[in-house]
């Protein structure tokens, strides 16, 4: 049936009519409608759909709204009816979204006063990007990797000269007056200023820091290939005199694999004059020389974090080696955990987010292991040849924010799935005892990425437990309470699902080291 | 003390290429940040950025924004006014009985569009050069009949654009720099033959155009003087037009203007009302006196040297034409003209539309239309969208003009100018194009609008354009 309904002297927007005819197309009932006022090209378009009446053409004038639908019952005419008021009178509750310039030029337009550019474009386009901003007087970080050596020479030549930041690049972490940048965990301000060649180790440090109440000034990046020869360390100086020059800071920290020796002279040599106290983490480094001139070596990142809030607090810096839960306790949970495990059960799987956490689990457990094999190995004929595709090799480390598992998917800190599924794939392993995980949390990082590391952990646990094995997993969550995923929650989800959760990457290897320890005794 | 310690100082304000998500947790900690919707410089394509990098050179790049800068003040200082009424063949330059005028840039019958052929044919008839379809589309194939764009004749002509000898048409000059342009008088919506129809409802209101509207029309503007169109299009930037897609405003403003003087024409009282009727029926009588109103803006910056203005984009409902103010008059650079997106007529869909089709984007190369969308709330239904989608459309074009205008204002960008002055380079660096608000013909003959939307020129126009500057200009 041809339903009409008028509205005299009603006036509204043809277009709006336009969309309102749409949507009462598509109700039940109605196979043609025609919401609109009565001009002659609308009397017309009735016509040619087959809505026209007789009504419609004589006694609906310009000024009148109709509403004409071909419909199979009185009750779909009503519905629509109602439907055309509610659409009339329905006001957008969407809120507009902020305008995003297309270009550098277009951003300075809006705010004039940018200082600070966060760069992740693909790497082949980020040097020019980089260099835009730095013409523009704008410090850089630059997270995207893939930029040529040569082109990160000519940024942070250009930079150093004009005392601006190019953080980078590859380089995922800073902390510049008290804003996270990138990946990054909310650490309370304070007085330590680190600067750092590695992301996941600074926040590690600067997370440890906040755990143990202290609080960082800036965190300031400087990509791990700073400390090569070809670039000189030229953030690390530009950093390092900064925060010997800002009156915030009052202990700083220096975050970095070991660098080449030249380089590392140099940059101890300046430390050494910074007039204020200096704590070196050279992961897996040598102490000897960091004290040789002065200064406070780390043995690993949590106790460069010990370290720079005692002396932060005027208190002697002494190493940390130990456990939270106390050394006792300690021993005693390890010795049950490799007692309820079967014949066959010696190896440790590590299965790493973070790079540097990686790096340094592997640092502080390879002596008394021999091999470790990796796709970031320590040595180089413990590298896996196929680490994504093949099989664990003994004990095995993998970092998954390597190149090789990230070509055409986000960094596992952002899609933590691919390292869930080795930890299901691995704990099926009869050789496998012990599965190492870390969990970043924090700005930048997935917004629970515990939830598919506890699934995997609870699958991977049951399965052993059916083929008659104990798997053990033992967990470290790098991050703070105020991060936005929450420290303890995090902590919490994990250990519900039946993971040993450590309060930092080195305990959790101390911790994973006791247990083999255990099961060699045991064997 | 080093400018980084100066830096730690400040208050952080972050611009964010890249990965989107670290713009938005900065904004959730409320810290002063920009996202850059970033793209490669030419859309990765590596020919396209070279050509870019040798007009990028600085000694050219000089001569070029200063050519730039030129063609600006030469567009803010148009002065277009509506001068009188003339017949095509007398009034406009190189017309002849059987040439055949049509929107976009040059076509050939056999390459013609439905609706284009469609308006031939209609034109055809209406001169008596034809007496029915068949024998028109005959001659029209016959190469008897100079088919040549409304643009190389100082003219421009909507949809099909159509414009035949005997057809009256709007003067405007611009009187800074003396140049006229012509424009036919709209015939309305529907069925019309803009839009390809051609039966003998069509050809009855082309005459009586002809011969009842015409004449009162012309005498009026001879009574009234005059028309200053700048003024009017200011105006309706206030009052909700954007000056291609929705007219109402304009309209009602040249009503306004004109109406004193038809009274006073020396007519019947009914030939008057009927011309008031007529003109006050149709909407869209305002877009065919906004259109001459640009293109005499935009003629005057030609052979500006080294000018990489855009300075005409036209489509003939098959090709995409755009010219460049420095490389002159002649040279056109095509590229398939595109399908309109937009909100459909009910009983219509995309399948019935034709490509994106008329002259009438010299509104937007001068400055108005989509370029204003944002003053013209009532039709970004059009695009799906809500009021800040049009906001966003309008300001996103700042980042592809040499500047801003000076009359035109939008009142929701705080009266801002509206971006003025395409520039090539910024075009193929930013990846933008600019917007078009446009009517969607049907693709057969005939049948007329079946919906509105906004469309984009394809990107191989400014690319060839490209590399004829850099192939003209870098040695």
């Amino acid at each position: 049936m041809i339903k009409l309904e008028v509205k005299k002297n009603a006036y509204y927007d043809s277009v709006t009519l336009m969309i309102i005819s749409k949507e009462i197309k598509k109700l039940n009932g109605v196979s043609e409608a025609l919401v609109g006022m009565g001009t002659d090209l609308n009397k017309e378009i009735a016509q040619n759909i087959g809505v026209s009446t007789p009504e419609l053409d004589n006694a609906v004038s310009v000024n009148d709204f109709f509403v004409a639908v071909s419909c199979e019952s009185e009750a779909a005419f009503q519905a629509a009816i109602q439907t055309v008021e509610e659409l009339l009178n329905k006001k957008s509750a969407a809120k507009a979204s902020a305008y995003q310039p297309p270009t550098l030029e277009g951003a300075l337009k809006i705010d004039p006063a940018l200082n600070m550019a966060v760069i992740s474009v693909p790497g082949k386009h980020a040097a020019d990007v980089a260099q835009s901003c730095l013409d523009n007087g704008i410090n850089v970080m630059l997270f995207s990797d893939n930029v040529t050596i040569e082109e990160e020479k000519a940024l942070k030549n250009y930079a150093f000269e004009h005392e601006l930041l190019v953080m980078g690049p590859d380089c995922g972490t800073a902390i510049i007056n008290h804003v996270p940048l990138a990946f990054a965990n909310v650490v309370k301000s304070g007085d330590i200023g680190i600067v750092a060649a590695s992301g996941t180790g600074t926040q590690e440090v600067s997370s440890i820091i906040d755990q143990l109440g202290g609080g960082v000034s800036q965190v300031i990046g400087t990509g791990g290939r700073d400390l090569k020869k070809e670039i000189g360390g030229l953030m690390m100086k530009l950093g390092l005199d900064a925060l010997r020059n800002d009156p915030q800071t009052k202990v700083i920290v220096l975050i970095s694999k070991p660098p080449a020796k030249e380089i590392a002279t140099e940059m101890l040599e300046r430390a050494a004059k910074a007039g204020k106290p200096v704590v070196v983490c050279f992961i897996g480094g040598d102490r000897k020389e960091v004290e040789s001139y002065g200064l406070v070596a780390a043995v690993s990142l949590e106790d460069a974090a010990h370290k720079a809030v005692a002396l932060s607090r005027g208190e002697r810096a002494a190493d940390y080696t130990g456990f939270t839960m106390g050394e006792q306790q300690a021993e005693k949970q390890a010795k049950s955990i490799a007692g309820r495990m079967a014949k066959g059960q010696q190896y440790v799987r590590g299965f790493y987010t973070g790079g540097t956490l990686c790096d340094e689990a592997m640092k502080l457990m390879i002596g008394s292991l021999g091999h470790i094999y990796s796709n970031i190995p320590l040595h180089a004929e413990d590298k896996l040849p196929d680490a994504k595709g093949g099989k664990s090799r003994e004990h095995t480390f993998l970092d998954f924010g390597d190149d090789e598992f990230t070509v055409g998917r986000p960094h596992p800190m952002i899609d933590p799935s691919l390292r869930a599924e080795r930890v299901v794939a691995d704990g099926k392993d009869p050789s496998c005892a012990v599965i190492m995980a870390d969990c970043v949390i924090g700005y930048g990082s997935h917004p629970n990425p515990a939830e598919d590391l506890a699934n995997a952990i609870q699958t991977a646990k049951a399965e052993a437990e059916r083929a008659g094995r104990h798997l053990c997993c033992v967990c470290a969550v790098c991050g703070t309470e105020g991060d936005p995923q929450c420290l303890s929650r995090t902590q919490k989800q994990l250990e519900e699902a039946g993971a040993v959760v450590l309060p930092s990457n080195a305990q959790a290897t101390r911790f994973v080291a006791r247990i083999l320890a255990n099961l060699r005794q045991e064997g | 003390m080093s400018k980084l310690n100066e830096l730690f100082g400040q208050q952080l304000h972050v611009v964010n290429f890249g990965i989107e998500s670290f713009c938005d947790d900065l904004v959730s900690q409320k810290v002063d940040a920009i996202h850059v919707d970033w793209k490669p410089v030419a859309g990765g394509d590596p020919v396209a950025a070279s050509n870019l990098r040798k007009l990028k050179k600085p000694e050219l790049a000089s001569k070029i924004d200063a050519a730039n800068r030129e063609a600006l003040q030469r567009i803010l200082a148009a002065k277009p006014a509506i001068v009188g009424l003339g017949i095509a063949g007398e009034v406009i330059p190189g017309m002849t009985q059987k040439t055949i005028l049509h929107a976009g840039p040059p076509v050939t019958w056999a390459r013609m569009c439905g609706p284009q052929r469609g308006a031939v044919i209609g034109g055809l008839i209406y001169e008596g050069l034809a007496k029915d379809p068949a024998e028109a589309e005959k001659l029209a194939a016959s190469g008897e009949i100079k088919f040549d764009p409304c643009h190389m004749h100082d003219a421009v002509g909507p949809m099909a654009g159509v414009i035949t000898a005997s057809m009256p048409v709007w003067i405007l000059e611009n009187k800074a720099f003396g140049n006229r342009a012509y424009c036919t008088i709209n015939e309305g919506l529907g069925k019309v033959l803009r839009f390809g129809a051609f039966d003998d409802e069509v050809l009855t209101r082309l005459r009586w155009i002809e011969r009842e509207l015409y004449p009162i029309l012309k005498e009026a503007v001879a009574i009234k003087g005059e028309i200053d169109v700048k003024v009017l299009i200011a105006k309706l930037l206030q009052m909700g037009d954007e000056g291609h897609n929705r007219n109402e405003a304009g309209t009602s403003l040249l009503i306004r203007e004109l109406v004193p003087a038809i009274l006073r024409c020396d007519r019947t009282q009914e030939q008057k009302l009927n011309a008031y009727n007529f003109i006050n029926g149709n909407n869209h009588t305002f877009l065919n006196i906004s259109m001459p109103a640009m293109k005499c803006t935009l003629d005057p910056i030609f052979d500006i040297p080294y000018c990489t203005v855009v300075a005409t984009m036209a489509r003939n409902g098959t090709d995409f034409g755009i010219r460049i103010a420095g490389l002159g008059k002649d040279r056109w650079f095509t590229g398939e003209a595109e399908m309109v997106k937009g909100l459909y007529f009910p009983g219509y869909e995309e399948k019935d539309a034709a490509r994106d089709m008329g002259d009438s984007c010299i509104t937007e190369t001068g400055g108005i239309g989509g370029f204003c969308m944002a003053a013209a709330p009532a039709i970004v239904q059009f695009v799906g969208g809500q009021v800040s989608d049009s906001i966003h459309y309008s300001t996103k074009m700042y980042e592809i003009t040499v500047g801003e205008g000076q009359s035109y204002k939008i009142p929701a960008l705080d009266f801002r100018g509206s971006a003025t002055g395409i520039d090539l380079r910024k075009v193929m660096e930013t990846g933008i194009r600019p917007v078009i608000n446009t009517g969607i013909a049907h693709k057969n003959p005939g049948v007329g609008q079946v919906g509105a939307g906004i469309v984009y020129p394809p990107e191989e126009c400014f690319k060839t354009a490209l590399a004829a500057c850099a192939e003209a200009w870098a040695k």
